[in-house]
């Protein structure tokens, strides 16, 4: 504990940022793609460091490795691996304003966040079976909201099975 | 742990706003907005620190919901694909009046 | 109805006698023009199969002369006149009505003759017609002395002139369209005369503007005659806003707009103060309107387009004398601001003095009456500016009579000229005196009864115009002695010298009358005649219908004059009653005279009297020598080779340009409006302003808002995100801040 976990979890951060970073400005969709993932396994030591394991494992095995795929295929298929050309990318006077923006928007969510926190955040003791913790009230308190997702899921399937299909 | 991980994701969020501000092609904006769930994932998690178990609840949910989102967006961006053989999305402006 | 009887106590008494049948004199002509009008309504030509007319029929309904249709295959001379399909219905209701209305005028007289001494009017209130808060104008007739005189003027000589319309009209095509307009101008008229209020009088005021613009404009297809309808009206208005300017003072400050109301409380009013001096002169500016004085005279000899009777009756006898009546009705307002009266005494005499010199040099004889009637009601507006009220009246009654015999004669010779042109498919003028000549041999009657009324004119006793004439000049001598108006000034010029000069200008004018009405004699009916060998044989006295009615007249032109003999006269002449109308009209304008004369009877001595006498019958005496003498009608030759052979010299020219009025007017007014119109309020502010700004503006406005609302909705999705984006700005912000 103490300071191992504070300078893990700031390497950790830095480097989410930094993969998020290089995300946004490749041009190569494969290359986006695998900085993306390289900032969802950064995200996931960082739940991990909060005492949120099994949130961590299933980033990896979720995010990272199913949803990225479905991304790394859809390239794949599609054949846009390639760097695209430089109109992939709006022009410098986008960027800047959009640049500004992103200032804003920062400074807002940061206020909002130091004005609705309290100053001295008190430490909760982690549980010993994070998998308990999770699944009791999953299954208990927020169960239709667990059926209603399986729900979504079968639509999203069938959607997504339909919407792909060729027309034959 | 917790401001330093609530200012990891507010930075993050705004990455992802930038990027899909900035970029035009279909399949790296969707990717920008899974960067943007991911901020808030971790923002769930710093916060359910504070308060219990229903921040990390609410991440299975966000996860599942962005999973079922991704699958079929890149479908349609697929069918898109397939009429317009592009994904740039200045091309795609049938909505145009 | 509601009928109510005026002043409270014992009942008024001409009540119950045939008075009470007041309202029916201007209802009478009204259903003349209802049913005229109706009758007009029909198209006009029932024109059988071979007639020469059936080509051009329909242009006549719409008010084309019979002279101005194009040139066509015209049967031979002879062809049967065409008539219009109800002409025989409207010859009937048309002057039946007039005649009706007369019948009741003179019972209505009887009875006040026999009713004794009349002090207070008799007001008939009908209904309340403009209830305002404080204010309630009811429709109202009072019947006076002064009223029934105007009234058996209008309809005694309207309905002579009616009979004389049958005649000349009854070719025309829109023969009963005339009787319509003519009946409904009388019915106006009445209402004029009768009105107990000045709205209701100037109802009156307007509804015969309104006629004589109809009926000037009769012929309209012509747009010589359009114009002259439009002059008419739009001049008469500019008088009528004076008019109106009164009223409105007289509300504002007296508080009531009846006659019997603003005569008592006008008693105290400062005399010859600002405020009556100011609503005097603003009723003597509709006068000027209505009664073609100067500045606003130049439309009554325009007015001479329309058909003659109509000349006799509006512009010689009826609507013009509509000004001198509001004088004299205003008499209690007039006799209490010298200077006012002053003003109009001279605006009188400058205008009598001027419009002679230009009828010295007229040739269209209907012009020459036409500006010898703006030269007589300058005589008139002398004698009510003077305060002689009752010669102003007096003289008006007698120009009634010899200016409409005048008019109608005038009228049967262009009749007479017109058939003669028809006959021989001459296009000349018919009304040029220099294209006539010698007609007294072929219209004999005519041409003795024109020299009635020009003696009359003239001055020569015993005829109506002399006495008349000589009461207003010596009136203005008179009161030149010894008057409130010789105590005032006018605009620095003691009140006694400008009524010396009204008078000297008077007696200059009645010369000049005489000249120009003797020339107007000369031309037409003396000497040999110039019109041509083929129309000669054409021309013959015009039909009793038309000859009749001014038998009539001159017989009322010779012996009017009895209706005020003058007292000096009667010593010479023991000839009757004397001073007759000064008595009848004692009641209504006798005090306000007083008021002029300082308390006393004005009378000038015998010998000055003569001496005046003398004069006048002098200057008549002279000025038809000077015309017989020295006027060669048979150098002059045609109309044709006069213009021929070139235009007169300096001074003639400028009288025969009518000392280029017309001219000024339109450089100084109109031109500069017509111009203000044209660039400023149309091009500026019509089209550019209101067209372009606010109407075309606002176009471009809500397109440009929709132009910039659809780069909104672009189809792009990257815009779109970009909006949500900055709306999560705008949220976010709320907290930020909130």
């Amino acid at each position: 504990m103490g300071y191992f976990y504070q300078i893990n979890f700031y390497i950790f951060g830095l480097l989410a940022i930094a993969s998020a970073l290089a995300f946004v400005t490749r041009k190569s969709p494969v290359a986006a793609a695998l900085w993306l993932v390289n900032t969802m396994f950064c995200l996931s030591a960082l739940y991990i460091m909060m005492d949120a394991q099994f949130i961590g494992a299933i980033q990896v095995l979720v995010y990272a490795g199913a949803i990225m795929v479905v991304f790394l295929f859809v390239v794949m298929l599609l054949n846009l691996g390639h760097p695209s050309d430089i109109a992939d990318m709006r022009g410098t006077w986008a960027k800047l304003v959009a640049a500004g923006i992103g200032v804003v928007l920062l400074a807002q969510i940061l206020v909002v966040q130091r004005q609705r926190l309290p100053r001295i955040i008190p430490e909760v003791e982690a549980p010993r079976n994070v998998i308990t913790g999770i699944a009791g009230p999953l299954f208990n308190e927020y169960l239709l909201a667990f059926e209603v997702t399986s729900v979504l899921l079968l639509a999203a399937i069938v959607g997504a099975v339909l919407l792909a299909k060729r027309r034959s | 742990m917790i401001n330093e991980a609530l200012f990891f994701s507010a930075v993050l969020f705004t990455i992802g706003v930038v990027g899909v501000l900035t970029r035009r092609n279909a399949i790296i904006i969707f990717m920008c907005v899974e960067l943007m769930l991911n901020a808030v994932n971790l923002t769930f998690v710093a916060f359910s620190k504070l308060y219990g178990a229903a921040g990390q609840i609410f991440v299975i949910f966000v996860m599942t919901v962005a999973a079922a989102e991704a699958a079929v967006g890149l479908a349609i961006i697929i069918s898109i694909f397939r009429h317009r053989e592009t994904v740039n999305l200045e091309n795609i402006n049938l909505l145009k009046g | 109805m509601l009928l109510q009887h005026a002043a409270a106590g014992a009942a008024h008494p001409l009540s119950g006698t045939a008075a009470e049948w007041l309202w029916l004199l201007p209802v009478l002509p009204l259903a003349g023009f209802v049913v005229n009008g109706l009758l007009s309504l029909v198209p006009a030509y029932h024109a059988g199969p071979a007639d020469p007319s059936a080509t051009h029929g329909g242009d006549h309904a719409e008010g084309m002369h019979a002279d101005q249709h194009p040139e066509d295959e015209h049967a031979e001379a002879g062809h049967p006149p065409i008539l219009h399909r109800f002409a025989s219905i409207a010859s009937i209701v048309g002057p039946l009505v007039l005649a009706l209305s007369f019948a009741l005028a003179v019972s209505i007289f009887v009875a006040m003759l026999g009713a004794g001494e009349i002090h207070t009017p008799f007001i008939q209130r009908y209904f309340s017609w403009m209830p305002a808060g404080e204010l309630n104008i009811e429709w109202a007739y009072q019947l006076d002395q002064l009223s029934i005189v105007m009234v058996l003027i209008i309809t005694g000589v309207g309905t002579l002139i009616h009979v004389f319309s049958i005649g000349y009209m009854r070719e025309d095509p829109g023969y009963p369209r005339y009787f319509a307009y003519l009946n409904l101008f009388v019915s106006f008229m009445l209402v004029l005369v009768l009105g107990a209020s000045y709205p209701v009088m100037f109802i009156g005021w307007e509804g015969v503007g309104l006629c004589s613009y109809l009926l000037i404009g009769f012929w309209f297809s012509a747009k010589a005659n359009a114009d002259a309808g439009k002059k008419a009206f739009i001049v008469n208005r500019i008088g009528d806003f004076g008019f109106l300017v009164a009223i409105f003072l007289m509300y504002a400050n007296l508080g009531a707009l009846d006659f019997a109301g603003v005569a008592e409380r006008s008693a105290q009013l400062a005399a010859g103060g600002t405020l009556v001096t100011a609503i005097c002169l603003f009723l003597f500016l509709g006068c000027t309107g209505k009664s073609a004085q100067i500045p606003l005279y130049t439309w009554l000899p325009d007015a001479m387009a329309g058909p003659t009777p109509v000349s006799a009756l509006i512009h010689a006898a009826t609507m013009v004398t509509a000004g001198v009546y509001l004088v004299a009705r205003s008499s209690f307002l007039f006799s209490l601001a010298p200077v006012a009266s002053l003003t109009v005494a001279l605006v009188g005499a400058v205008t009598a003095l001027f419009a002679a010199t230009i009828g010295l040099k007229q040739w269209d004889i209907k012009k020459v009456l036409a500006y010898s009637t703006v030269s007589q009601l300058g005589y008139m507006f002398i004698a009510v500016g003077v305060g002689a009220y009752v010669a102003g009246v007096f003289h008006l009654a007698t120009h009634a009579f010899f200016k409409a015999l005048l008019f109608l004669g005038s009228g049967s010779v262009i009749y007479v000229m017109h058939k003669a042109y028809h006959h021989t498919h001459r296009h000349d003028d018919a009304q040029d005196m220099r294209n006539m000549g010698g007609l007294r041999r072929h219209m004999p009657v005519t041409f003795v009864l024109m020299w009635v009324a020009t003696l009359a004119i003239a001055g020569i006793p015993v005829f109506a115009g002399f006495f008349s004439k000589d009461e207003i000049l010596g009136a203005a001598f008179a009161r030149a002695h010894e008057s409130t108006l010789a105590d005032a000034s006018l605009l620095g010029i003691p009140g006694s010298i400008v009524l010396y000069a009204v008078y000297a200008m008077g007696l200059i004018a009645a010369l000049l009358t005489a000249i120009y009405m003797t020339r107007m004699m000369l031309y037409t009916f003396h000497g040999d005649n110039r019109t041509g060998e083929a129309e000669r044989s054409q021309m013959s006295e015009a039909p009793w219908v038309m000859t009749g009615p001014l038998i009539v007249l001159a017989v009322l032109s010779a012996f009017g004059g009895w209706l005020n003999l003058p007292e000096f006269f009667t010593d010479v002449l023991p000839l009757g009653k004397t001073a007759s109308l000064d008595h009848w009209l004692e009641p209504v304008v006798g005090e306000a005279t007083l008021r002029i004369t300082h308390g006393s009877a004005a009378h000038l001595s015998a010998n000055t009297e003569y001496v005046l006498v003398g004069l006048a019958v002098a200057a008549a005496a002279s000025g038809i020598l000077i015309a017989f003498t020295m006027l060669k009608p048979a150098a002059q030759g045609t109309k044709e080779q006069a213009e021929v052979r070139g235009t007169d010299t300096g001074i003639e020219r400028v009288l025969a340009n009518k000392y280029y009025v017309d001219e000024a007017y339109d450089a100084a007014v109109v031109n500069p409006i017509v111009q203000v119109s044209r660039k400023l309020l149309w091009r500026g502010v019509d089209v550019g302003l209101i067209d372009g700004l606010f109407v075309n503006g606002s176009a471009w406005v809500a397109r440009g808002l929709g132009l910039a609302g659809s780069w909104v909705q672009s189809g792009q999705v990257g815009t779109y995100a970009w909006a949500i984006v900055v709306g999560v700005l705008a949220v976010l912000g709320a907290f930020t801040f909130g």
